[in-house]
């Protein structure tokens, strides 16, 4: 059960190169945490999809396994995992996080 | 969960660890903590937060709702 799960989440990681999975959507985050990296993401205007956890509870634990991280928001970039709110939150901060998105050839408006 | 209780998981898997918790909202669920290990140094933040979140034994994520979670290698 958990490998189909991680499939379709590898499956998902592969066809975005920005995703979000998080609580509710990008248009109305349902937590603290989503709402904040939809912010900074919608701040540095990088185009992402978001995945809403919240429907889907096979997914909503199958990400944690297959991320080895146990909380919720997550983002990958590129199809690698960036880190939750956090992580996500300081990268912006310090400019780490526009220096990715152009490492891997992302287009994004702001320098952070 | 309480303080005490997030700084002697964490010290016991990270013992040179210094640690600093902050209670963000007084309801035993929302934390701020800061975990200064000479561990840290040279590994991604990703894999310092998860080593913290090992050391908390499943609890993140569930009992604790919230850590917002600092990490570095001392200066």
């Amino acid at each position: 059960m958990t490998e189909a799960v991680h499939a379709r989440i590898q499956g998902e990681i592969d066809q975005s190169p920005v995703l979000l999975f998080m609580k509710g959507t990008p248009v109305f985050p349902q937590c603290g945490f989503s709402a904040r990296v939809v912010q900074i993401l919608s701040h540095i205007g990088v185009p992402f999809k978001g995945v809403n956890v919240l429907e889907d509870m096979e997914l909503r634990e199958g990400i944690k396994s297959f991320s080895n991280w146990p909380t919720i928001p997550q983002l990958y970039v590129a199809g690698e995992f960036v880190g939750g709110c956090d992580i996500v939150t300081e990268m912006f901060q310090s400019g780490e996080l526009s220096a990715l998105l152009a490492e891997k050839g992302v287009p994004h408006k702001a320098e952070a | 969960m309480q303080p005490a209780e997030i700084e002697a998981l964490i010290k016991a898997a990270i013992p040179d660890a210094m640690v600093t918790i902050e209670d963000l909202a007084g309801d035993g669920d929302h934390y701020a903590a800061t975990v200064i290990s000479e561990s840290f140094r040279g590994i991604s933040r990703v894999k310092q937060h998860q080593i913290v979140y090992a050391a908390l034994q499943g609890r993140m994520g569930g009992v604790l709702h919230a850590l917002a979670l600092q990490t570095a290698a001392p200066e």
